[in-house]
């Protein structure tokens, strides 16, 4: 069994008029299956408002599904007494850095998950100063939380977290108020987590960068997941993407474009070395089968147009 | 302008007093505060202004620090200076147009000034030598005895510690929102006492709308670290005496006793 296990999980946000009877109901999230290994480094996409927020709530025992169930760790979170050991369990790094550090000195806000569990002065010392190494913010065990940097603060929330031993770590949108430096620390913070400690991480964002990385994709909207796979196999449906007004990566939209235009380029390109590798496996092709001559067509072609070292003349014409 | 607000200014050095424990200091002052108001002669008074001295040595505190915050309440000392002196009935000294100086008067005065200008240098010197952290630590094991009465002691002291995590990011708000309103034409510098007041309106509007906002983040960002109250809370920093914090509650009853004995029965 997964560390998370959904099924058919729903749920209603029910909107009060001023007298306090329900007036509507929004389905916010709408029959969800879903199941994670331990180990994994899981990414929910989606735009505003399709449900990914709520989604995430659930998994920390936040909200309770309205219909359905979801499992964290073999425990019902929908059952009052299991509500301590899902929070300890999956914990949580929400958007605004501000708004979730409780401590007045960095090293006292990461104590502040194991006081409330109970654990002993001297362990939490422990894995205090461990968390905070673990994201690289030690040197800052001193500071007021105040005076750091959006990122930092993100990565201290994140120590926060991880003082408390959990299995798997929810990031909701832990990178959208931050700027593009703060953004990848965080990120490489939680790669780490989960590369080294064998965390689960589940990464909710709209940044389709963030995601290259993760070993599954689920991509969300009004409350349903609509896609799920490998990064590349979700990349590959650049069309339904876009339809979905989620941006894909632009070295992918770049990949689909030269595809399109006949190039004969695999589905779904991450990164930019990849399509470099790409393009020169082309070229290295069309040299082998045309030699010399096929070689200055293919210049001639502007297929060497994705190149990015200025120094990569064309192979042939040496 | 909101940059000047300063609560529970702590000045960074280490010292004795630093290093003593938070619930020692608290006592001090409480115990500092009763005496000057036990204290009904002269000599009492010298040694209260004595015993001060010692302890603003011992702090490194400088002495200048603590004297530029006895600005902010200059004025009300001289309003009771001014209405002890004119408005104690008694033998008359001086006579100024409709005002009469009295004997009693003088010394009332004085002795007010005295006792304000002690108690304030006395208090302000606990938060110069304490953290907030370990104020609200020492508060809370202080009063740890009130819980059988139902005083939520622990939530008390997690409400202060909080809000005073939040006076800077609440204050950097409030800049945000005044330089946006200033930039769509709002005066928040002209006009009488009355008009500016009014123009604050709609700076605390969005304020307190972002005060709740941030709030609930807050509660649901404790709640997902498993806060529970402080039921079964274990402590990352417990308060724990040393020796030297016993040597000062020895010092503290001395004093105490001392200045009863020479404050009370002493003539003048």
């Amino acid at each position: 069994m997964g560390i998370i296990e959904s099924s058919h999980l729903s749920y209603d946000y029910v909107k009060l008029n001023e007298e306090g009877n329900a007036e509507g109901v929004t389905r916010a999230v709408d029959d969800v299956s879903l199941s994670v290994e331990p180990g994994q480094f899981i990414a929910i996409l989606g735009h505003n408002g399709s449900g990914k927020s709520t989604l995430a709530r659930h998994i920390n025992a936040l909200l309770v599904p309205t219909e359905g169930s979801i499992f964290v760790d073999g425990k019902d979170t929908a059952k009052e007494e299991n509500v301590w050991d899902v929070r300890q369990s999956a914990g949580m790094v929400f958007q605004n850095p501000d708004n979730q550090i409780i401590g007045q000195v960095v090293e006292e806000d990461v104590g502040f998950g194991p006081e409330n569990m109970g654990v002993p002065t001297k362990e939490i010392w422990e894995r205090v100063e461990e968390s905070l190494r673990a994201v690289g913010m030690y040197a800052y065990r001193k500071h007021s939380p105040n005076k750091l940097s959006g990122g930092q603060k993100q990565r201290v929330s994140i120590a926060g977290v991880l003082a408390m031993h959990p299995k798997c770590i929810v990031l909701d949108e832990p990178t959208a108020m931050l700027d593009p430096d703060g953004r990848k620390s965080v990120i490489r913070a939680a790669r780490a987590l989960n590369d080294v400690e064998r965390v689960t991480v589940i990464l909710i964002t709209h940044y389709m960068e963030e995601v290259i990385y993760a070993d599954r994709v689920f991509v969300m909207d009004k409350g349903r997941i609509v896609m799920q796979g490998t990064p590349r196999e979700v990349f590959s449906h650049v069309e339904q993407l876009k339809a979905l007004r989620l941006d894909v990566p632009q070295v992918t939209l770049l990949a689909y474009a030269l595809q399109k235009s006949g190039l004969p380029l695999p589905d779904g390109i991450l990164t930019a070395e990849e399509l470099e590798l790409e393009l020169k496996k082309l070229r290295d092709r069309k040299n082998a089968a045309g030699g010399a001559a096929g070689a200055k067509e293919a210049g001639a072609d502007g297929w060497n147009v994705g190149e990015e070292e200025p120094d990569a003349v064309d192979g042939g014409t040496a | 302008m909101l940059r000047d607000i300063t609560l529970g200014q702590y000045y960074q050095t280490d010292s004795l007093l630093h290093r003593l424990d938070s619930r020692v200091k608290l006592t001090a002052t409480l115990l500092f505060i009763i005496s000057l108001f036990l204290v009904n002669n002269l000599w009492g008074y010298v040694m209260a202004a004595a015993f001060l001295a010692v302890c603003i040595r011992l702090s490194h505190v400088p002495f200048r620090y603590m004297v530029k915050g006895m600005r902010t309440i200059l004025f009300l000392l001289l309003f009771a200076l001014v209405f002890n002196l004119f408005l104690t009935p008694g033998t008359p000294v001086v006579r100024l147009w409709k005002l009469t100086v009295t004997k009693e008067g003088i010394r009332m005065a004085a002795q007010i000034a005295v006792r304000l200008v002690l108690l304030i240098i006395g208090s302000s010197l606990m938060t110069l030598t304490t953290t907030p952290n370990h104020l609200t630590d020492g508060l809370e094991s202080l009063m740890k005895p009130l819980k059988k009465l139902r005083v939520p002691v622990h939530e008390v002291a997690m409400m202060m510690s909080i809000a005073l995590r939040f006076i800077p990011i609440l204050m950097e708000e409030t800049d945000k929102i005044m330089k946006a309103q200033i930039a769509r034409g709002a005066d928040f510098e002209s006009g009488n006492l009355i008009q500016r007041a009014k123009a604050m309106v709609p700076l605390l509007v969005p304020l307190f709308i972002a005060a709740f906002r941030r709030a609930n983040d807050l509660a649901l960002a404790m709640e997902a670290r498993c806060y529970r109250g402080g039921e079964g809370r274990t402590k990352m920093k417990p308060l724990v005496y040393q020796r030297r914090d016993y040597m000062a509650y020895a010092v503290l009853l001395l004093y105490f006793a001392a200045v009863i004995v020479i404050g009370r029965i002493l003539p003048i």
